[in-house]
């Protein structure tokens, strides 16, 4: 199995906070990967290392076999492989659907309009907002944005996915539409790291679960292994609160 | 009908009838001397904002820049470039008093320009990011276009103020709209009658850039509506 992005002893500091410590971590082309545990435990700043949209004080990142140094490499060819969705979408709002999904590759990659427009309207059909080229995000509920997010991610046609917190700012009823969304493209052979509070989904779909707490990887395994059968006292006080 | 032995509403009327060849030429040039002040002045400031939030060592400049232009009157500022700068090079009226015009609300449209930038939700810049695009172009495509529609407003007012403070030109010679009042004021004692009619012309100049600046921010709004 090819390896995508490992992290070796992964340290980051925000002040006086040491947020990460030590961290390891593999995970191979098409592995679904899960990151749980609670807020503040460091899921969320780990997801954003491995972009580099939060630089670590020491360790490494080695994305398909190379490290990368944030001081010696372009950082922004390494995050043209690596789509990310926010939380709290982060459309930009002066444009269109389609045009949000379009901006990067003909800004970044200097692909023609035509083309552009072309595969844009694939991705969106894709995640079921066919209907809402033209439309500006504000008119569109949390689950559809979050959905045009997935797309404008994909349209760049990254290696890997990684979701922060994708479903947290969504209302209940809309959760399902964008979990359906990422299964389908899991199913696909997409690479995710995912930080979620959806146990239902971590269990479901990723392949493994980590789980953090306090800055450190307490446990990981097989998804089914890990919520059914955890090891660590931590780990089962941790589920046994969110399950 | 005579007020007071002040105000006459006939004087007025004649007045207003008689000299207004006068007062739209005069009202061209005070629009000339603020479209020119305006443009220069937007285009300073977008570079002084920038410049301050481009990093600490530069953000020095900038604020220097901005203390010592908001923290003298334009008046002040017209005259030592007209005045003062005499001797280097000799600027015309009219760009003496643009110029120093332009100077003067750089710094406020500066301010207005950083408060935009900095009201955009650091978000869309980390968006950016993720996909691949330098800092300078999501500055471009994605911070900016909408830093401009925020400071659509604020900018409007900006230039209102502008418009109002170009009368001060009249104090290096130049015959916009206030001189002129002046100089008909002076020679037909009409004193209330013509300052009346020129408030007038400001009035409705200021209508008419209120009314583009409502138009513009309609036009803007589009993604909200």
């Amino acid at each position: 199995m090819k390896e995508m992005i490992r992290v070796e002893k992964l340290n980051k500091s925000f002040g006086d906070l040491h947020v990460l410590k030590d961290i390891d971590l593999t995970v191979n082309e098409s592995d679904v990967m899960c990151l749980v545990g609670a807020s503040g435990s460091g899921k969320s700043t780990l997801l954003r290392c491995l972009n580099f949209l939060e630089i670590k004080d020491n360790g490494k990142v080695i994305f398909e076999g190379k490290q990368i140094e944030p001081k010696k490499d372009n950082l922004n060819e390494v995050r043209q492989q690596v789509g990310m969705v926010f939380q709290h979408f982060n459309l930009f709002p002066h444009k269109t659907v389609l045009e949000n999904v379009i901006e990067a590759p003909m800004m970044v990659k200097k692909i023609e309009k035509k083309q552009a427009i072309e595969e844009g309207k694939e991705l969106l059909d894709k995640v079921g907002l066919g209907d809402k080229y033209d439309v500006y995000p504000a008119k569109l509920s949390g689950g559809q944005k979050q959905r045009v997010a997935i797309a404008r991610a994909l349209a760049m046609k990254p290696k890997i996915m990684l979701f922060d917190e994708p479903t947290s700012a969504l209302d209940p009823e809309l959760v399902g539409e964008v979990l359906e969304t990422m299964k389908k493209l899991a199913k696909e052979g997409m690479t995710m790291i995912v930080v979620t509070h959806e146990m239902g989904f971590a269990k479901e779909v990723a392949d493994y679960t980590v789980y953090m707490h306090d800055g450190r990887i307490v446990e990981r395994g097989p998804s089914n292994e890990l919520f059914d059968n955890p090891k660590e006292q931590r780990t089962k006080d941790f589920l046994s609160k969110v399950l | 009908m005579i007020v007071g032995g002040v105000f006459s509403i006939e004087i007025f009327f004649s007045e207003l009838i008689r000299t207004y060849p006068f007062f739209l030429e005069a009202a061209w040039l005070t629009l000339r001397i603020t479209l020119a002040a305006v443009l220069l002045g937007t285009v300073i400031g977008v570079v002084v904002a920038l410049i301050k939030l481009s990093g600490p060592v530069l953000k020095v400049f900038a604020d220097i820049y901005i203390t010592i232009i908001r923290g003298t009157p334009l008046i002040v500022q017209i005259f030592v470039l007209y005045f003062g700068f005499s001797q280097v090079i000799q600027l015309s009226p009219f760009w003496s008093a643009s110029l120093a015009l332009a100077v003067h609300n750089s710094a406020y449209i500066a301010e207005i320009f950083r408060g935009a930038i900095q009201s955009i939700d650091k978000g869309q810049m980390e968006a950016g990011r993720s996909l691949g695009m330098t800092s300078s172009l999501t500055m471009r495509r994605i911070i900016m276009p909408q830093a401009m529609r925020r400071a659509v407003p604020p900018l409007g007012n900006q230039f209102i103020i502008a418009l109002k403070d170009s009368s001060l030109a009249a104090f290096v010679a130049i015959g916009e709209l206030f001189r002129t009042a002046q100089g008909i004021a002076a020679g037909t004692f009409n004193t209330m009658e013509t300052y009346l009619i020129v408030a007038l012309y400001y009035l409705v100049l200021v209508m008419v850039f209120t009314w583009i600046v409502n138009r513009i921010e309609h036009r803007l709004s589009v993604s909200e509506r």
